[in-house]
């Protein structure tokens, strides 16, 4: 296999034996980028030299026998997370031409583990969408269907991921910005505890609920870059200060005696039946590995969706304020006085969807109806809350799909946003709660398009995630289904 | 009909912490433009806020000093607007979890004693500033006091009169500089202070409709924006028509208020917990280790003045005005014993020094143990009071002790009877005219000779010896 194509526990046996280079393993990144990115454009930004920089020091160190975790692994950056002298556009005009003097700290983390920038990863503009569509630089197509939407927000980094332009990515997940695109490309995506990965550096989107977390190519990947990311930082206020275990030492732990949940709630009308069945196939193995089954109930469910949509804009409509055209970023010239220059520059410098959440988190903060809906949304969410407190007292991760439906069609749902917020039913709840989730690959629709599998645990539980969802790839075989599939069904191959 | 002003003030002090409240930049006051700052005062994308536990210190500190509770958890809001000054688009304060509430001072007033309700402490980012340009259509935005800590005060609306007022801002402002979490200084804005006024029919128990008084920078404007405020009102009432509900701004140079233009008051501000930060919880522990390190306060420090050394309530007001010139009172009375003394050199010749050049206390050249031997000096007769005055100018512009100036300009008293008696029979001998006349009943001419011998002996001279010795040798 070449070695763009390999994970990052492949090629860093690779080069401990001196087998290949770092400066090798981004050049095959690279001719790959070349090669399909005009089809798949997952990027917004590539920065290729500073890469080869930073794989030369890599491969000096590994000369030198200083190998970190990342050591020359190119990786690939949601364009949200500031990083030092490169753009961050967080896939908007208004920040088009920004470029940040500051490293968010998973990217200082990152660099320190000695990882290889390849480049920045396309995504819904300010993370706000389920389909990669919204982002001013274009839309980002699904490796497996080039027709279809690769998911969102982190579509970029999924399909990077899938089509082998990096190695690994890091993606940041709001109400499903990880898991949803993972799951509609084929990929590992976690989206770790609230307080588990410093959000200094991540641009806000909806501060309560946005989290960091890894895109890789299987579940070993993942436990690697979250041993890399995960821990506390007192740069973060809501960062939590709580030990940090080797997520590593979780990979080979079975299943057998472990509690599933299957909550009744998410597999009802609305999932496809080709997801619901290859869903409940994948549970099936779970319980041949010798997982126990346990029927819960999470009976707050039905008002996830309504609770994000409005506790979300909200904290976005004040997070997004900062882009006045003062500072940085875009300023219409049009201007003919302050507001006008506010006004100018905000209306042309922010797309659709952004705007639509802006006057929706506006007007439910608005004196006089901050009680009907910022209020008693946050109380509602602490009753989804008690729901997972009570649901892990029952069992220790809990089932479900990914996203209702396998990748849509480009254009599909643009112009009904209600179907686009349909799109993060299943994986919403787990934001509002603050708990960890993780989705795997769990087969393929009849048109060849990736199925993700859902485990989601209690706070600060990721290992049991990792231990899940590894236990699941080698009962399931996932890796030699996948690579079958690339070789005889993806698109691009 | 009769109006009974009703008054409350917000009291907004920059707290004296190092750095910021949500970063570590400086709060040094007049740095060049945007040198004091970084991504997270900028708010720039992505940085998040981090409380500086000092800010949370000072204002448990004023609480305690204004008898409030102190809310165990209490937290942070955002505070949604849009204005250049304000980087992120919203500033960060607190709402409806304030720090601290229920609190009061007393103040002294001419009809007497009156005690001034606290309705909550809170603390909040200060905005940055613009600066704007007179001769081209452009503004400029400095960032350095972004992020600046403030506490604002506000009070209960108990406040009678304009003297009131001012009464009860003088005493916050009091504890504030002497709890050393403010430095109290209204022209550069570290200590500012808008008002709540409106009148209603005296008697009557609910409120009349207010205007909101901003743009007074002292202590003089606050109680001149109030009086003609109160006027104004009055005015408007007795003229029967109705106040309206508004923001005014003092215009110093013509002596009145004005409306603010209606649009840049039209908020909604959108208040909501800022979910970059947690709850601060306030311990009792925390609380209790504040409250052992509290200075002694100026109402009880005025007290024990009175009581421990015997000086008027109006002596210990003036020495109390400030915590360093009350210790700097104290450690003259430790060297001299001699407190009334001593508090009439400090308020007297000490502060007229200081006053004329402007300085504060903390600068004053004279040590207070050179002050306090000065006096023992006086009181043991070394030196007069004449003498003491030139000593204390002296020490003053040298910062010299009172011996080493004493024998530089050979100031000692000549006290003694053998070295005076030639000089008084020369002067009498030197004025025989002056003499006759004295002695023919003009005993005006007394005060002649003392004059002449104090010439003689430059001022050296005892003055009592003088008078005692010199009434022997007229009489003849």
């Amino acid at each position: 296999m070449e070695l763009h194509a390999l994970t990052i526990h492949e090629l860093q046996d690779k080069l401990r034996s001196g087998e290949t280079t770092a400066a090798d393993i981004l050049a095959s990144v690279y001719s790959r980028i070349a090669a399909v990115d005009d089809k798949v454009h997952a990027y917004i930004t590539l920065t290729k030299e500073a890469a080869e920089l930073q794989a030369a020091a890599a491969d000096t160190a590994i000369r030198r026998g200083e190998m970190g975790v990342l050591t020359g692994i190119p990786i690939s950056l949601k364009d949200i997370f500031c990083t030092q002298g490169v753009p961050t556009t967080c896939g908007s005009r208004i920040l088009a031409n920004f470029v940040p003097p500051y490293d968010a700290t998973v990217v200082g983390k990152l660099r320190a583990a000695g990882a290889v920038f390849a480049g920045k990863a396309n995504m819904d503009e300010f993370a706000m969408g389920s389909s990669t569509e919204t982002s001013y630089f274009g839309v980002t197509r699904n490796p497996w269907d080039l027709d279809r939407i690769p998911g969102g927000s982190s579509g970029g980094s999924a399909a990077a991921v899938a089509a082998d332009e990096c190695i690994a990515s890091l993606g940041s997940d709001t109400g499903g910005s990880i898991r949803q695109p993972a799951a509609l490309c084929g990929v590992v995506g976690m989206k770790p505890t609230y307080g588990r990965v410093s959000r200094f550096g991540l641009v806000a989107f909806a501060s309560s609920l946005d989290q960091i977390g890894p895109f890789t190519k299987d579940v070993e990947d993942c436990a690697i870059l979250m041993n890399v990311i995960a821990g506390y930082d007192p740069r973060e206020s809501t960062s939590v200060d709580t030990e940090v275990p080797d997520y590593r030492s979780f990979l080979d732990r079975g299943v057998a005696g472990l509690r599933v949940g299957i909550p009744k709630e998410y597999f009802i009308a609305g999932i496809d039946p080709e997801i619901r069945t290859a869903v409940e196939t994948a549970i099936g193995i779970l319980e041949k590995g010798g997982a126990r089954l346990v029927e819960i109930s999470l009976p707050h469910t039905e008002y996830c969706l309504a609770v994000y949509y409005i506790v979300a804009p909200a904290e976005a409509s004040s997070n997004l304020a900062r882009y006045d055209g003062v500072k940085y970023g875009f300023r219409s010239p049009e201007g003919r006085d302050l507001l006008d220059m506010y006004k100018q520059s905000r209306s042309a410098g922010f797309g659709e969807e952004v705007k639509r959440r802006i006057i929706i988190g506006t007007y439910v903060l608005s004196s006089g109806y901050y009680d009907a809906y910022y209020k008693k949304a946050s109380q509602v969410r602490a009753l989804i809350r008690r729901d997972f407190d009570a649901a892990f007292e029952k069992c220790d991760v809990i089932a479900t799909p990914t996203s209702p439906t396998a990748a849509f069609r480009i254009g599909e749902r643009t112009d009904d946003p209600m179907q686009m917020y349909l799109s993060d039913i299943l994986t919403i709840s787990a934001n509002l709660a603050g708990i960890p989730g993780i989705s795997v690959p769990c087969g393929f629709t009849r048109d060849a398009l990736p199925i993700g599998l859902q485990f989601l645990a209690g706070h600060f539980r990721e290992g049991l995630l990792i231990q899940t969802g590894a236990a699941y790839e080698i009962l399931a075989a996932t890796r030699s289904l996948i690579a079958r599939y690339k070789r005889e069904k993806m698109s691009l191959s | 009909m009769e109006f009974e002003p009703v008054i409350g003030l917000e009291i907004h002090a920059q707290l004296l912490t190092d750095s910021k409240i949500f970063c570590g930049c400086s709060t040094r006051f007049g740095a060049p433009p945007n040198t004091h700052t970084c991504p997270v005062c900028l708010g720039m994308p992505g940085v998040l806020p981090v409380l500086n536990r000092k800010v949370v210190e000072f204002t448990i500190k004023m609480a305690l000093a204004t008898n409030c509770r102190i809310n165990r958890e209490n937290g942070f809001a955002r505070k949604n607007y849009f204005y250049p000054d304000l980087p992120k688009g919203y500033q960060i304060s607190q709402y409806a979890y304030p720090l601290a509430e229920e609190g009061y001072v007393d103040v002294e007033t001419e009809g007497g004693n009156k005690r001034i309700g606290i309705i909550r402490i809170h603390m909040e980012e200060d905005a940055g500033k613009l600066i704007h340009d007179e001769h081209f259509p452009s503004s400029y935005v400095d960032l350095n006091r972004t992020g600046v800590p403030l506490m604002e005060i506000v009070s209960a609306p108990d406040i009678r009169s304009a003297e009131e007022a001012a009464a009860y801002l003088r005493r916050l402002h009091e504890i504030l500089v002497y709890l050393e979490i403010c430095d109290g200084n209204m022209e550069e804005g570290s200590f500012r202070c808008d008002a709540n006024v409106s009148l209603r029919p005296r008697g009557q128990e609910e409120f009349g409709i207010r205007a909101e008084l901003k743009n007074m920078n002292s202590f003089r404007n606050v109680q001149r924006a109030l009086e003609y405020e109160i006027k104004r009102q009055r005015y408007v009432l007795e003229g029967g028509s109705e106040v309206i509900q508004e923001t005014r701004l003092w215009d110093d140079a013509q002596g009145i208020t004005l409306p603010m233009r209606s649009k840049e008051e039209a908020h909604d501000y959108r208040y909501f917990p800022d979910p970059d930060l947690v709850t601060v919880a306030v311990g009792t522990d925390w609380v209790e280790e504040i409250r052992r390190t509290m200075p002694e306060l100026p109402l009880e420090k005025r007290e024990r003045f009175r009581r421990e050394y015997g000086i008027p309530a109006y002596d210990a007001g003036v020495l109390t005005a400030s915590r360093v010139l009350a210790d700097y009172y104290e450690e003259v009375v430790r060297g001299c014993e001699r407190p009334k003394i001593a508090a009439n050199w400090v308020m007297g010749d000490l502060l007229r020094f200081l006053n004329e050049d402007r300085r504060d206390i903390r600068d004053c050249p004279i040590p207070a143990a050179s002050l306090a031997e000065m006096i023992r000096l006086i009181e043991e007769g070394v030196i007069s009071g004449k003498m003491a005055k030139e000593i204390s100018e002296e020490m003053y512009r040298t910062g010299k002790e009172p011996r080493t100036i004493i024998a530089e300009k050979g100031l000692v008293q000549i006290t003694d009877e053998g070295a005076l008696i030639p000089v008084l029979e020369k002067v009498i001998a030197d004025h025989p005219n002056q003499l006759a006349q004295y002695r023919g009943g003009k005993d005006k001419l007394f005060g002649f000779f003392v004059g002449q011998v104090m010439k003689a002996t430059q001022g050296k001279a005892n003055p009592q010896l003088i008078n005692d010795l010199l009434k022997k040798m007229l009489a003849g």
